[in-house]
């Protein structure tokens, strides 16, 4: 996967298979420190510490695992070799975050790609889950959380050709007018 | 922090959210789920996905309903798809790139034939 979008969708995506009921992503990039962080929080199931370790180890993780898949190990290593790091905080019962970090200016350093694609593929794609998005260049930001435009809907299908419009629209102008 | 762009943004959404509950009269409705494991994000499934999304757009199909899940444990096959018409039985099918989109909501979706090269028999 060439794009940090990618992987946040493919980190997104094992939050919802734990059973998050609330993931928030936060992507932020500071010019001024020169870092760019991910963040992204879940309150699904949690693992314990061995669990953790399992996840980030290329060489263990078997593919009878089935919700965790190279897409750790490889992200951790590329956060590395530009000066950052990916660190996985989770507690059983409570939820997972998984924070990565890269130095911003790095020459190896992988695009952020389209993370307004990949917001929208979580929006439409899980709707049963509460998500939460923050991306924010130096002092610009883009908040967004989906539970009042899911008050506004009741129950209306977010893949409504008129809907998705209006939410393609929303998450789009707003990636774009921080980035 | 603002959490929707503007008070307009959510106006409109209203409007039409009202305007879709009066169509509905309980027709059935075509579910398509298409699978985001590790494996089926590598091989393009949130292209798929969009391009899914971008035909439902364009050709204003109502009642449809998108949805995403984890890996099916199929070996390589990603991006896979499953259609589910109104009252009739899942239908899976393998390698799904955005190519092969248009052709698949069209004659599946739209018109209800199975391409039946495509699906994938396990």
């Amino acid at each position: 996967m060439r794009e940090l979008s990618l992987h946040i969708l493919d980190i997104a995506e094992n939050s919802v298979s734990a059973g998050g009921s609330r993931v928030e992503i936060s992507v932020i990039e500071d010019m001024v420190n020169d870092r760019l962080s991910i963040v992204i929080g879940d309150n699904g199931k949690g693992m314990d510490t061995e669990t953790v370790k399992r996840v980030l180890d290329p060489f263990v993780t078997s593919r009878t695992t089935r919700n965790v898949g190279l897409g750790l190990p490889l992200l951790k290593a590329a956060a590395v070799g530009c000066n950052g790091d990916l660190i996985i905080e989770s507690e059983p019962g409570v939820g997972t975050t998984t924070k990565v970090t890269f130095q911003h200016s790095h020459i190896d350093r992988m695009p952020l790609g389209d993370l307004a694609e990949t917001w929208l593929t979580l929006l439409l794609g899980s709707p049963e889950v509460n998500w939460v998005f923050h991306y924010q260049v130096d002092d610009e930001i883009f908040f967004i959380d989906d539970l009042e435009i899911k008050r506004e809907l009741d129950g209306i299908s977010f893949t409504e050709p008129g809907v998705m419009r209006i939410i393609r629209e929303l998450i789009r102008d707003g990636v774009d007018s921080v980035s | 922090m603002p959490t929707i762009k503007s008070l307009e943004d959510l106006k409109r959404l209203r409007e039409e959210a009202q305007r879709v509950r009066k169509l509905k009269v309980n027709e059935g409705k075509t579910e398509i789920v298409v699978s985001m494991g590790t494996v089926g994000i590598a091989a393009g499934a949130r292209e798929t996905l969009k391009a899914i999304l971008n035909f439902i757009e364009a050709h204003n199909l109502q009642n449809t309903i998108v949805k995403q899940t984890g890996n099916l444990g199929i070996e390589g096959q990603d991006p896979l798809v499953q259609i589910t018409l109104p009252g009739a039985e899942k239908i899976l099918y393998g390698k799904v790139h955005p190519s092969f989109v248009d052709q698949l909501m069209q004659e599946h979706v739209c018109e209800g034939k199975v391409i039946a090269d495509k699906v994938f028999n396990p």
